[in-house]
């Protein structure tokens, strides 16, 4: 456990200054007592936490915990049995995909789901299209402000291609691109439709111990351009490195919430990813 | 069998078979794109041909012409071709449209098994049809001779008449708008995203619905053109011709690899010249039963039609 301490994202400041200045900030997605039930089997239990704006919040937990789950809750797509979730204060459920995507929620998949049969470039291109405003008779009319904002778009696509570090690639099919390079690719589509809230679905699933630290540093980056991230991960160490705070699902409720160092100590914690019984622990 | 009359007319058979084969390429185009996008065979697409076909006559009555009118001047004959390929356009995109809101949406809506889409298919396009048919009294409707069908030019021995010339280029130029526009636009990138991953499309941003509501007015336009070409070609309209030939197209969109732009051109070029060759080798009444047969003979081999499925595909 001792070289976790050592990766470089839970710098010394993460004590109590980050509490104090993460209960200031707003909230930005609100977990309000959520309860996910499909029949009989309880899926999320009463599960309540907050991610707050400019924050990297890890979702992490033993496989089958809830985590997908928990964020298909979130991004509107299952929608809870009890509680609600509110994005920028607006309850998400009932809300269509798109206009989710709209108010400023992106994400990406853990099976990578591209659109494999157009190049890289036109994949981050729907993804900036989202925000394009000219209507379709504007666009039939090949009205100026239609190209400038189908040039705007393409330029938004190859700077985050750029960003992703696959410009190079953008050419290519996406289904021809490299499992690496799918997995950035997804990021760089997220972000086109210019996210306040990024959720990543174990990103760095796959990946190789090198790709991962590359990864670590991407989404360092991200959330310095002002975007808050939310991670789901159940590579200790990834987590361990980048998150201001992480939130530990098992069985479908939250055994632990916290700072990095005060989760990976959490005796229930270390139980539910070693298997040690309560009382041994 | 009369293989004499096949080779010494194979010249005149396959340019009818290419002007036959174009109108199905047209229809063909609006089964395919609205499968890409839905996995829905939308049958009532024969009635939106046959809207089409419907406006453009009476447009020309509108005008005072009816099938014994004459028009003389290479301008007036294409400004009456021009306004009825405006409205025959956009009467087939209106009612693509209608059949959407009414038959589909609501289904989808309530997340309604796929038979159910179906009937509801065919339950949209014998109203529509009969409608036509209560309208017209079931009679035929006659067109006016705009382009004459004598032979303008030799080709290789071949004569080719204006109104094949026309109905050629006319499909392919709204073949190759259609092409730019699924693969160039921002529209059609939203319709290509759906196509491949409906859900991830929605989840970046793409609204499903406008992107649908998009590929049946292309596809109802593209099948208006058609109902204009159809009539000037044949010069008569009956309210039910447009189930043999809305099958036939769908025939061709399958030939081609359906979800196939590309494939729906070929598919329907393909099976206009193999009718057309069927009529000359065996007779013109064998002309249906070939169309058919080449559908099942090819389909054993190739299940997936010649180019194969998907929108997404479509850029070659």
């Amino acid at each position: 456990m001792s070289d976790t301490e050592q990766t470089p994202a839970v710098p010394a400041q993460a004590g109590a200054p980050a509490v104090e200045t993460v209960a200031r900030r707003e909230p930005l997605l609100e977990v309000d007592h959520v309860t996910l039930r499909f029949g009989g089997v309880v899926a999320l239990n009463d599960v309540d936490f907050t991610l707050y704006k400019g924050e990297i919040l890890g979702l992490i937990g033993p496989n089958g915990a809830g985590k997908t789950t928990c964020f298909n809750a979130m991004t509107g797509i299952y929608q809870p049995t009890e509680g609600q979730i509110r994005f920028r204060g607006q309850k998400i459920s009932g809300k269509k995909r798109h206009h989710i995507t709209k108010m400023g929620m992106a994400r990406t998949f853990q099976n990578i789901r591209l659109f494999p049969e157009m190049t890289a470039l036109e994949n981050v291109q729907v993804g900036a299209d989202a925000h394009h405003k000219t209507s379709v008779v504007a666009a039939l009319l090949r009205l100026p402000r239609h190209w400038k904002e189908e040039r705007e778009g393409r330029e938004k696509a190859e700077r985050l291609l750029e960003f992703v570090g696959i410009r190079h690639r953008m050419h290519e099919f996406a289904r021809n691109l490299s499992y690496g390079e799918q997995r950035r690719l997804e990021i760089a589509r997220a972000l086109a439709t210019d996210p306040v809230l990024l959720c990543l679905d174990e990103p760095a699933a796959g990946f190789n111990p090198a790709e991962k630290e590359e990864l670590l540093q991407l989404i360092r980056q991200i959330r310095d351009t002002g975007v808050t991230v939310l991670l789901i991960e159940h590579d200790m160490r990834l987590v361990m490195g980048v998150t201001d705070r992480i939130v530990v699902l098992e069985f479908g409720k939250k055994i632990a919430e916290g700072l990095p160092v005060e989760v990976r100590d959490n005796p229930k914690v270390i139980a539910a990813y070693l298997g040690v019984p309560d009382d041994a622990a | 069998m009369d293989f004499d009359g096949l080779f010494s007319n194979i010249g005149t058979l396959t340019t009818t078979g290419l002007t036959q084969g174009a109108i199905y390429a047209l229809v063909a185009l609006g089964y395919t794109l609205v499968y890409g996008v839905l996995r829905l065979i939308n049958f009532a697409h024969s009635e939106v041909f046959i809207a089409g076909a419907f406006a453009a006559i009476w447009t020309w009555n509108g005008f005072g012409l009816d099938q014994d009118s004459s028009v003389s001047g290479l301008g007036s004959i294409l400004f009456y071709l021009l306004v009825a390929m405006i409205v025959a356009a956009i009467a087939s995109a209106g009612t693509a449209t209608v059949i959407e809101r009414v038959a589909y949406r609501p289904l989808r809506r309530r997340n309604a098994p796929p038979l159910a889409f179906l009937i509801t298919a065919i339950g949209a396009s014998i109203a529509i049809s009969e409608a036509f048919g209560v309208y017209t009294r079931r009679l035929p409707q006659g067109a006016p001779q705009l382009v004459s069908p004598k032979p303008l030019f030799h080709l290789f021995g071949v004569p080719i008449d204006g109104v094949q010339l026309l109905t050629i280029g006319a499909a392919l130029v709204m073949m190759i708008c259609l092409d730019l526009f699924i693969n160039r636009s921002r529209t059609g990138r939203g319709i290509r995203a759906v196509a491949q991953d409906a859900n991830t499309a929605a989840l970046m941003g793409v609204n499903k619905d406008r992107v649908i509501l998009m590929v049946f007015i292309a596809g109802g336009s593209m099948a208006g053109v058609a109902g204009l070409l159809y009539d000037v070609r044949i010069q008569t309209l009956t309210y039910s011709v447009g189930f043999l030939l809305g099958l036939k197209a769908f025939t061709a969109a399958v030939l081609g690899g359906i979800g196939n732009l590309r494939g729906a051109l070929l598919g329907g070029l393909l099976l206009g010249v193999v009718e057309n060759y069927a009529s000359g080798l065996f007779g013109s009444q064998w002309k249906d039963f070939a169309a058919f047969a080449v559908l099942v003979v090819l389909l054993m081999f190739r299940p997936t039609g010649l180019l194969g499925e998907s929108l997404g595909r479509a850029r070659a």
